[in-house]
């Protein structure tokens, strides 16, 4: 399987190759003969790993450009040495003293927030291609199907009534929000299950779930004090303030384990586009990739959340950036979109923490303060239908 | 490849819709269901492909159940033709008709994938749009496509669910032609459900006059399309001819014309 998808990639990138020596020619319109007809294909594809080599560069870029930020100034070369010197032992060009400082204020202060940005971009852009795929909604996002409320309910009864499971503490809010992720997820894969797993049945599964525990939630803030009730909105704004590379760990692993799942049925989720009974006499299983697919999907976003608050928008907005890019193939849709994801929550943060410093505005603010208008141009830039 | 259906039942919440179906289907055959709206043509054609499970009766591919047999499985013998199709969102022709080689080859797309889509999308002459947006499309193109997609599953069995519902009379005439000519030539069955009488007389080499979920005649076009029937099943009096290209029905006017008439005048005049 994986050699496939490998092999996938390998002829893309080798006809990539032949774009950039050849130079890519017109596409001709009329009787177009078969050989011609593959040939435009491949090139289709070239395009499209092309966007995600592009990608991959600037991201690299713009994490070497975040770290060079902050009040202690270095240089992009100082970070990018610093980065090397402790992924690959023998490497070693700068001072030893220099080299300490700056491995200090990379490795330690500026790298967890900028892996953190990295990776909950990554897990919320995946999670919502995914999850606009298996609802062919185009309005869903990872907090659809009423996670948002969920988390935020969790948190809720942590911060103001200090109950919930984990242990007492930062991680007792942490732990909250993601149970009840979960659980949400849970109600709605046990009840879709039942009445059957649509998209209709699961969206209004969601918004019923999303009322409930957004009530739970206000009723809870009604009776806080107001010291509590602001920890609250503090905690839902969404923030990478509490970074550390153990979270930033979880979230990794987490996020390899279930990208590897999703980009397994990638071929699935584009022939579900056509359709459940469409999808079904192709194979696939319909129900069943819907319902653990959803589950997948929460899972990332609720590791996500509980350690950064809600951070709206990226799920919703990367796929249909990459999509108005490189079209709806799933295959090469999900990688753009969770590299798009990444460059657009780092981005934003480097902005948040650095345009009224040293305040540091809750980077979930900023994400839909420039992704609104920057969504609002490529509607209305767009010429073809989209959907 | 032969398709034998005996007495499949079908309800959706309580409400019978296929009651003890039986028939069978040949090698190189068409088969042609006829009948008036909901008399549980497209439900047979779902249930046959399992996107429906019948609750009785048993549908046998070449000796195999189908009932057994994995979605996937099923997939590379039946290719599934819907009424009409459009995504969520956009996908190029070209990623649509490759939707059909899913079954055979799982996540990468080989040269033989390619090779085979560009061969069908030869066939129908539909390579000249392949990159466009599927959605985009009219409805005759639509079809061609969506036809496409279920050849490049190299099927034995074609099923489709109203083909010329939406096409103008060339459109119709052009996917009649292609469906004969591959079940001719590819040594493939299929089984269409079709509203248009005179398409079904001219294409198919049985019928299947379906009534209230139950089959109500079946047989070669000239038993089943009789004036008689026609009158019984779809309530209209027609003219039933035998012409050099084979029967054609020419509807006269409703079988009870007379009376709605007569009900409508008398409340108008309250």
């Amino acid at each position: 399987m994986l050699c496939k998808q490998l092999d996938s990639y390998m002829g893309g990138i080798r006809c990539l190759a032949l774009m950039i020596k050849g130079g890519a020619t017109a596409v001709g319109s009329e009787s177009v003969s078969k050989t011609v007809l593959k040939e435009q294909y491949t090139k289709f594809i070239g395009k499209k790993i092309l966007f995600i080599v592009v990608l991959v560069i600037f991201l690299i870029l713009l994490m070497g450009f975040a770290a060079t930020l902050g009040s202690a100034s270095i240089t992009m070369k100082e970070v990018y040495i610093a980065i090397l010197r402790r992924l690959l032992p023998n490497f070693a060009i700068s001072k030893p003293l220099e080299a300490e400082l700056s491995d200090i204020i990379v490795w330690r202060l500026r790298l967890p927030r900028i892996m953190l940005g990295v990776t909950a971009g990554m897990g919320l852009a995946t999670a919502g291609t995914v999850m606009q795929a298996i609802l062919r909604n185009p309005l869903a996002s990872p907090f659809t199907l009423g996670i948002a409320s969920a988390a935020s309910f969790g948190a809720t009864l942590a911060i103001i009534l200090g109950i919930g499971f984990g242990f007492a503490g930062g991680t007792l809010v942490v732990a909250n929000a993601f149970i009840f992720t979960m659980l949400a997820s849970i109600i709605i894969f046990t009840l879709a299950n039942y009445k059957g797993a649509t998209p209709g049945m699961m969206i209004l599964i969601g918004i019923a779930l999303s009322f409930t525990f957004s009530a739970s939630t206000s009723l809870l803030q009604f009776f806080g004090d107001p010291e509590e009730v602001a920890g609250v909105v503090f905690w839902m704004f969404g923030c990478l303030g509490r970074a550390s590379w153990s979270n930033v760990t979880v979230i990794s692993l987490v996020l390899l384990i279930c990208m590897s799942y999703l980009i397994w049925k990638s071929k699935e989720f584009n022939v579900l586009n056509a359709g459940d009974e469409t999808a079904k006499s192709l194979g696939v299983n319909v129900e069943q990739l819907r319902l653990v697919s959803m589950l997948v999907a929460s899972f990332v976003t609720a590791v996500i959340i509980c350690f950064t608050g809600i951070i709206g928008f990226i799920g919703l907005v990367c796929p249909h950036i990459c999509r108005m890019l490189i079209g709806g193939d799933n295959r090469f849709l999900l990688p753009a979109s969770c590299l798009l994801g990444a460059v657009v929550l780092l981005g934003a943060d480097t902005v948040a923490r650095t345009i009224i410093s040293p305040v540091i505005i809750p980077v979930g603010i900023m994400t839909s303060f420039f992704g609104g208008p920057l969504f609002f141009y490529l509607l209305m830039r767009k010429r073809e239908e989209y959907w | 490849m032969k398709l034998k259906i005996t007495g499949i039942t079908f309800k959706y919440a309580s409400e019978p819709i296929l009651k003890n179906v039986t028939m069978e289907l040949g090698k190189r055959e068409i088969l042609g269901l006829i009948g008036p709206n909901g008399a549980g043509k497209s439900t047979l054609i779902k249930c046959i492909d399992k996107i429906l499970k019948p609750l009785g009766g048993s549908i046998l591919l070449d000796g195999q159940e189908i009932r057994k047999m994995t979605r996937r499985e099923i997939a590379k013998h039946i290719g599934y033709v819907p009424q009409t199709s459009s995504g969520c969102f956009p996908a190029t022709v070209f990623d649509t008709v490759l939707m059909g080689r899913y079954p055979r080859t799982g996540w990468g797309s080989s040269d033989r994938d390619i090779e085979k889509v560009a061969e069908v999308m030869e066939l129908l002459k539909i390579e000249r749009f392949a990159l466009r947006n599927f959605n985009t499309l009219s409805g005759g193109e639509k079809q061609k496509v969506m036809l496409a997609r279920a050849l490049a599953q190299e099927p034995k069995v074609l099923l489709l669910d109203e083909p010329t519902s939406n096409l103008d009379i060339k459109h119709q005439l052009e996917v009649m032609e292609v469906i004969r000519d591959i079940v001719r030539y590819k040594g493939i069955s299929a089984v269409v459900a079709i509203h248009d009488l005179n398409l079904a007389a001219r294409y198919a080499d049985k019928l299947v006059m379906l009534h209230k979920g139950g089959i109500f005649a079946g047989g070669y076009p000239e038993s089943v399309l009789t004036y008689e029937n026609i009158k019984k099943i779809y309530g209209v009096e027609a003219e039933v001819k035998k012409g050099p290209y084979g029967l054609y029905v020419l509807p006269l006017k409703p079988a009870s014309y007379s009376a709605v008439m007569e009900n409508r005048v008398f409340t108008s005049v309250e």
